[in-house]
């Protein structure tokens, strides 16, 4: 659902807590996935 | 296979009549199209001024050419020596993949003889469109510079070809640096439509969506075009360039996934710093999924299971999936998802006129990559330069 933002600042916080949210869950994406890509490498 | 030999093949194979047809065709849409101007061989009106000859020909044809930046910067620059063999048909194929984006494209603008107007006549140095064309023309050359040494050993010019040869380094370098200003420019160019491209489409970050995904473009191209000349030119290909095909493969697939998986990322952090979550629940919302999660995280993922299994099969298949998906994406910015609040009769679909112009270049293409790769030390390293490049 869309949200009523009132100020600039709301936009920000919500779309910027969003975005670091999201940074922090790649660093954990990127972390396993190099894992599983590279984990058969010295077979 | 000698030259008599050669010689002796019928004219007429399917390829070639095929090929010939289309290119009568082609010569025959030419003389309508310069003759007669744009309008009664295309679509485009005012409201759609751009259409396949920019969304396909020149926008998908310059992602999918990365592959020569990608992989001339991973030999030359990343130390990735062992895939060498890969340079030369990687560096054709994004030559003539340029060359042809810039032949298409005097079909959208007309009068060539002007092509060189906006480096002499005007200056136009704030025109974002200034900088993607300085950047095309100073990358053709570097393209063809890097090129020419296949060429010159093929017309036995040592002195010339050792010449340009002593400059590989300057000219990757020169090569990665005006890719990465031309791949991202021209998303850039769609940031002056805010109104105009959906905005699951539309992100300030339009440019590095374009440049990041050009990458995954040239390695998937890379990938498809070694399949494609594997069934096609096998004959013409050396022992050593056949020895490392698998390892190209395994290294261009991880690359590739790992780039891919990028991409997805971002693109979710577009929609997440614009707000456009609500837009996913929409039909274009679908769209826009169907998109990213079909065409980039899939193959990102088939990538990562294609090399982690040694499946060559897979790593091939999903190539042409990111390869169609690279296309799917630039269709949407270009065409698809732009001017999407028109009402569906003033929406542009292109003439077959377009469609013809635009099989006609494909068609010299894969012709004139033909015509040199059964020629010339592509797929093989010339005898008297062996272990050089």
């Amino acid at each position: 659902m869309e949200h009523g933002f009132y100020t600039l600042q709301d936009f920000l916080l919500y779309t910027k807590g969003w975005a670091y949210i999201l940074m922090g869950a790649s660093l954990v994406v990127f972390l396993a996935y190099w894992k599983f890509l590279f984990s058969r490498d010295k077979d | 296979m000698t030259t008599e030999a050669v010689s002796k093949k019928t004219l007429f194979t399917p390829f070639n009549v095929i090929t010939g047809m289309i290119l009568i065709m082609g010569a025959f849409l030419t003389v309508w199209r310069f003759g007669w101007g744009l309008g009664p061989v295309t679509n485009l009106d005012h409201n759609n001024p751009w259409g396949i000859w920019i969304g396909f020909d020149l926008l998908c044809g310059v992602a999918l050419a990365a592959g020569g930046y990608v992989t001339s910067s991973a030999v030359y620059l990343f130390g990735m020596k062992k895939h060498h063999a890969a340079v030369r048909p990687a560096i054709l194929t994004a030559f003539l993949g340029y060359l042809f984006v810039v032949i298409a494209l005097q079909y959208d603008l007309g009068r060539p003889w002007r092509l060189a107007y906006p480096f002499v006549v005007q200056s136009g140095t704030t025109s974002m469109l200034f900088e993607v064309g300085l950047c095309v023309a100073l990358y053709l050359t570097v393209l063809f510079l890097e090129y020419s040494p296949a060429a010159l050993e093929w017309l036995g010019y040592k002195r010339l070809r050792n010449m340009i040869h002593r400059c590989t380094i300057a000219l990757t370098i020169f090569g990665v640096i005006l890719s990465t200003l031309h791949q991202s420019s021209l998303g850039a160019l769609y940031l002056i439509a805010p109104s105009k491209l959906h905005p699951l489409w539309y992100s300030t970050y339009l440019p590095t969506f374009f440049f990041v995904s050009s990458a995954a473009a040239g390695m998937s191209m890379v990938l498809f075009e070694g399949w494609v000349s594997h069934k096609a030119f096998h004959n013409k290909m050396s022992k050593d360039y056949l020895s490392q095909h698998d390892d190209l493969y395994y290294s261009f697939a991880k690359g590739a996934s790992w780039v891919l998986l990028g991409y997805v990322f971002i693109k979710v952090i577009g929609v997440a710093v614009d707000d456009n979550w609500h837009l996913l629940a929409t039909g274009w919302g679908q769209w826009f999924l169907f998109e990213l999660l079909g065409f980039a995280l899939l193959p990102s993922l088939l990538y990562a299971i294609g090399v982690r299994e040694k499946n060559l099969k897979l790593i091939r298949w999903t190539a042409l999936l990111t390869v169609l998906g690279i296309i799917l994406n630039r269709l949407n910015v270009s065409l698809i998802a732009y001017n999407y609040h028109l009402p569906s009769e003033m929406r542009y679909f292109p003439s077959w006129q377009e469609f013809g112009v635009t099989l006609f270049v494909c068609t010299m293409l894969v012709v004139t990559f033909k015509f040199i790769v059964t020629r010339m030390p592509i797929f093989h390293e010339h005898p008297e330069y062996k272990d050089e490049h």
